[in-house]
């Protein structure tokens, strides 16, 4: 039981940060009716930008590795550099192709992604490169066996604040307003006086910072930084949105926390070797079953 | 059959004979018949997708599952069931290349099979789903295939599968892509075929013309499959050795490109990309390192500036050349 528990604990850590990057695909999905593939690779580049700006701040002489203020710099920084890329993205790639066919918008996503990729093994070399040790591990809580270090209170407190910000925005800012009335219907907006581009560039920005977020978070527990380390966790993320309900805000949180809790309990009582197995299985039943996700309204696709 | 089609036949295998027999030679270098075996498999991957993307419409982002299906299965054939087989049935006793191509032959089949079962498998539950679902569904689908190897020790697991005997060539690869190309030509002008290209134009209205929806994408989906499958069967006696990393996503997207860029519902813009994206990476060794990153960044470009494809839904025959060549005799 006391393995268990510990076990959910550590899920629920891994689940919050899956949250964060499922937030980008989701509100990307709600807005443009596109999966976004290049989400995962964002969230590469903001492990990247914070590793870099990690290193400069630590060079210039702040002490990044241990004051939790520096470290929070350093992550802020990481999502205005991803922030700018997901801006750019969307002006360069996905916005010319705004009255495209979906597939067209789907493969060019797919393009950004795997341009990036490739752009981050040219410029950052393929071997992994090792984060800094922002914040030193130490355990702050202890109930039995089951512990919680400052670590994993970090991943869940920062998430939660930011999930938090986001309803902010969303439901009680006139930019949240005009997202979501993009999101239910693009025309009428724009009818509205709503300037679509605009919103649709915000929407951009605040889920490629968010995933950001969520990369220097994970680097706290997993200081490897390689250019495919996007991959898994875009593609987990993404199920967890599915999972969630496209679209759905909650939802995306909720199938955060699900995916994650799944992939420590398989690795945990089952064969890590199914560990990347796992999320699709799910997803597939998800599809099947409940195309719409949990939490999803049921929408007639038009097409 | 008639007698011009056998006489057509009958020069295709002969000059696919001549050219194994220069080949076996020596007189070409092995490293230039090697890019023309991959550009074979290429070939085979990307026409058989365009059935179920370009034909169908029905955006898959799986097939390297299917290659992967057809690969291992037919591995796993010739290496374990192959010499108790070859024993009962005294192959044997047969000159080597004989016995070779009977083995080739049988795993070939084994292959086709087991990926045409695994997209009846994934085909039959995804198809109900429409667009963004369905290219997600597929895409865990091909996910998980490769995850199920990676963990199947009979196979090698993560290690990779060696030890397969080697018995395709550029006869085997070259006929097999011809053929490739010859049912997906013969399909897309069949009644099955333009019943597929109502359902890409539009499912609702083929549904209420009459045409059963499901069945006529889950027959392309398997065809596809089994297609796949069947070059994958061919790969795996290639190269002898098979690792679960060169059947994962990155693959899947690969084939993709070659479809799309050849133009989405064009079988010889397929052969063509395919052929093109095999060379061109090899062309420019040098490059090695850039190439992904001009690949991604061709994509992206072709889908801002013609996002049809180089060929659209255009075929290239005698006849279509013959055409445009009169059509532009007659302006002015």
């Amino acid at each position: 039981m006391q393995e268990f528990l510990q076990q959910l604990v550590n899920g629920l850590v891994w689940g919050s940060a899956y949250a964060l990057i499922a937030l980008g695909y989701t509100m990307v999905y709600g807005i443009l009716r596109l999966i976004n593939f290049a989400h995962g690779d964002v969230y590469m580049m903001g492990a990247y930008s914070a590793l870099f700006i990690s290193g400069w701040l630590t060079a210039a002489g702040a002490p990044v590795a241990q004051s939790p203020l520096w470290a929070m710099v350093a992550m802020l920084g990481a999502m205005a550099a991803a922030g700018l890329l997901g801006f750019l993205i969307e002006r360069l790639a996905y916005r010319p192709l705004r009255a495209a066919p979906r597939l067209t918008l789907l493969i060019t996503a797919i393009g950004v992604s795997l341009f990036l990729q490739n752009v981050a093994q040219l410029a950052f070399g393929s071997e992994p490169r090792s984060f800094p040790e922002l914040i030193p591990s130490s355990t702050i809580l202890q109930v039995g066996s089951i512990t919680l270090s400052n670590q994993q209170a970090i991943i869940i407190a920062v998430s939660v604040v930011l999930a938090l910000a986001l309803q902010v925005i969303v439901h009680r800012t006139s930019i949240g307003r005009a997202m979501r009335a993009v999101s239910y219907d693009r025309e009428a907006a724009a009818l509205m006086g709503i300037s679509v581009n605009r919103v649709i560039s915000f929407t951009f920005v605040l889920g490629s910072a968010l995933a950001a977020a969520a990369a220097t978070l994970i680097a706290l527990n997993n200081p490897l930084v390689t250019p495919t380390m996007g991959v898994q966790p875009g593609l987990k993320a993404f199920v967890a949105a599915v999972l969630g309900g496209i679209g759905n805000i909650y939802g995306a949180m909720a199938g955060g926390l699900v995916m994650g809790v799944a992939e420590v309990m398989i690795v945990g009582y089952g064969s890590s070797g199914y560990r990347d197995g796992i999320v699709f299985a799910i997803l597939i039943v998800v599809l099947l079953v409940r195309p719409t996700g949990l939490f999803g309204s049921p929408v007639t696709e038009r097409a | 059959m008639d007698l011009a089609r056998i006489l057509r036949f009958a020069a295709v295998i002969t000059l696919l004979l001549a050219l194994q027999a220069l080949f076996a030679s020596g007189l070409v270098n092995p490293y230039y018949v090697r890019v023309l075996i991959l550009c074979c498999f290429s070939v085979m991957l990307a026409v058989s997708l365009n059935i179920i993307i370009g034909h169908a419409g029905q955006f898959s982002i799986g097939h390297a599952g299917f290659y992967a299906v057809g690969a291992y299965s037919a591995g796993a054939f010739t290496v374990y069931a192959g010499p108790p087989i070859g024993q009962a049935l005294g192959l044997d006793r047969l000159p080597v290349w004989l016995e070779g191509t009977a083995f080739l032959m049988g795993a070939v089949c084994v292959g086709t099979v087991f990926a045409a079962l695994a997209g009846l498998a994934v085909g039959l539950p995804s198809l109900r789903l429409r667009g963004d679902y369905l290219a997600i569904a597929t895409l865990g689908f091909g996910e998980m295939i490769r995850v199920v190897i990676q963990n199947v020790e009979a196979v090698g697991g993560p290690r990779g599968f060696s030890g397969i005997p080697i018995y395709s060539s550029f006869f085997w690869a070259a006929l097999f892509a011809v053929t490739t190309v010859w049912i997906a030509r013969n399909l897309a002008r069949s009644r099955h075929g333009r019943a597929l290209l109502a359902i890409r134009e539009d499912e609702t209205a083929a549904s209420v013309l009459g045409i059963n929806v499901t069945k006529h994408k889950v027959a392309a989906f398997v065809l596809s499959s089994a297609l796949a499958g069947c070059a994958g069967a061919l790969y795996a006696h290639y190269e002898g050795y098979l690792e679960p990393r060169s059947f994962d996503f990155i693959r899947s997207i690969e084939i993709i490109i070659m479809v799309v860029i050849g133009g989405m519902g064009s079988t010889t813009g397929a052969v063509i990309a395919a052929v093109i994206l095999t060379l061109v990476p090899e062309l420019l060794r040098g490059l090695a390192e850039y190439r992904m990153v001009i690949y991604s960044a061709l994509l992206i470009l072709f889908m801002l500036v013609r996002p049809q494809g180089l060929f659209g839904t255009w075929e290239l025959s005698w006849e279509t050349l013959r055409a445009r060549w009169e059509k532009r005799r007659e302006r002015p």
